[in-house]
């Protein structure tokens, strides 16, 4: 009979961690991700998990810890939010570069300044570049999951990267969920033990992440790109395996809610796509053809999936819940980079979202429905994108 | 030649790239008032002091002219002077 309790998100992640055996674990404590790393500190003092717990001086030394791990053949893991997280941004680009398939938990939650610790995703968008593959999940069950498949993800190799699974703080770390566990066994025969091609040998030296002249720096960078963008059959085999084993289908790289007929789509990420999917049932019982596209896999970008969800549809809006100050949200100009020059392609509007904990309810989806609607019908270009129940009378 | 995946490589690669030519002063070694004490070898960060039979000399070949071993040198028997090139 399957093993299926009520846990708060982050026990659900650190059971996902400890199923997956890992050798070492290095974390530093930072709201919302302090459940998690506590948990399994838990676990290995209490010999429930036999692991190397590294405690570690800052989040720096943490990436840095399950980075050398990684390279001596450890699975590693790490788990931050924030602030933390980007301490550890120059590591992690390093991580990426030296192809060290570890797994991060990025626990979202707003950047200082002013200090907010509630969610939204300018963190682990900021690490969009390193070279982490991040996953979004929606619900502690799904973050269970796609911890185990993350580790796969990981250390497949034609792949080996760090797969960060992002997950929204307090919203999914903070709750009680009904979720379901594999049994170990299942989970050892879908992870089989982490055996890389190269790992630190003091009788075999050598050396990672080696000098590059410009001559031959970009096809070092190019090897990434193509790990990542080539990797995407091999993460929806990983995802449909994840299916196999455990009966719940989110979709692979995107979760396409009632996008079928849908005119409108919508596009988020995380745990705000729950709110979306409700907002749709009821605007769907009201006629209005609108449906979810659910980014899952953010890096590498699903252009694929994009495509074929939003054929037929006349506009897109895309939830942010960040935003690069000057230009527009992440997803935004991913979705539209893609869509740019496709004939009848749908416009694509975004709106900037949630930053901060700010609620996006579902009067705040159906606002955007209409709004999107109203921009498409009057012929002009799409605007700037628009920061949603923004209060201009309060900006200086 | 591919490349490889992170960059890894065996190791000790670096002795294939002779660095001492970015040096601007060199440290010599005044064998009469050296103790033999070997803290120039400990402190080089470039492992280019070698202790050779009773005495310890640097490799100029990887030198690259920091001036730590004189500054460490409790027998100021180090002593930097310009590179002429």
């Amino acid at each position: 009979m399957a093993d299926v309790r009520v846990v708060e998100g982050s026990e659900a992640v650190a059971l996902a961690v400890k199923a997956c055996r890992p050798h070492v674990i290095a974390a530093y404590p930072i709201s919302p991700q302090t459940h998690i790393v506590e948990a399994l500190a838990r676990m290995v003092a209490d010999g429930d998990l036999k692991a190397e717990y590294v405690r570690v001086e800052s989040e720096f030394s943490a990436a840095s810890v399950v980075s050398g791990a990684s390279a001596a053949g450890s699975r590693s893991y790490t788990a931050s939010a924030s602030q933390g997280l980007l301490l550890m941004t120059e590591v992690l680009y390093a991580s990426a570069g030296m192809r060290l398939p570890f797994v991060i938990t990025g626990v979202n939650r707003s950047i200082s300044a002013p200090i907010n610790i509630q969610v939204d995703h300018q963190d682990t968008i900021s690490l969009r570049d390193t070279g982490v593959i991040q996953l979004y999940v929606e619900s502690a069950q799904e973050a269970y999951d796609m911890h185990l498949a993350a580790f796969k993800i990981a250390e497949a190799p034609s792949i080996m990267l760090p797969v960060m699974v992002c997950m929204d703080g307090w919203v999914l770390t903070h709750s009680y969920e009904r979720v379901e566990f594999l049994d170990q066994k299942a989970v050892d025969r879908f992870l089989p033990l982490f055996r890389p091609e190269n790992y630190l040998d003091t009788a075999n030296p050598k050396t990672w992440g080696s000098y590059a002249e410009g001559d031959v720096l970009m096809e070092f960078k190019y090897a990434i790109h193509k790990a990542m963008s080539e990797g995407k059959s091999c993460i929806r085999k990983i995802m449909a395996e994840m299916t196999s084993l455990t009966g719940r289908d989110y979709g692979g790289l995107v979760e396409a809610y009632r996008t079928g007929d849908a005119e409108v789509i919508l596009v988020a990420m995380g745990s705000m796509a729950g709110t979306v999917k409700d907002a749709v049932d009821v605007l769907r019982q009201e006629g209005k053809k609108v449906g979810l596209l659910r980014i899952r896999c953010y890096r590498p970008f699903p252009y694929e999936e994009l495509l074929a969800a939003v054929r037929g549809a006349k506009v897109v809006a895309v939830l942010d819940a960040n935003v690069s100050m000057g230009s527009e949200g992440a997803v935004g100009l991913d979705v539209k980079s893609r869509l740019n020059g496709r004939p009848g392609g749908p416009m694509v509007i975004d709106f900037i979202a949630g930053l901060g904990g700010r609620e996006v309810n579902s009067t705040t989806v159906r606002a955007v429905v209409d709004r999107a609607e109203r921009l498409f019908s009057s012929g002009a270009p799409p605007p700037e994108a628009e920061w949603l129940d923004l209060n201009p009378a309060i900006v200086p | 030649m591919k490349i490889t995946p992170g960059a890894v490589v065996k190791g000790g690669t670096s002795l294939n790239y002779k660095t001492g030519n970015w040096r601007d002063q060199r440290p010599e070694i005044d064998a009469e008032s050296c103790k033999q004490c070997g803290i120039c070898q400990e402190v080089c960060p470039d492992d280019a002091v070698r202790q050779v039979a009773d005495r310890y000399e640097i490799d100029y070949d990887f030198c690259k002219g920091c001036g730590i071993c004189a500054h460490e040198c409790t027998a100021e028997a180090i002593r930097m002077k310009n590179e002429e090139k």
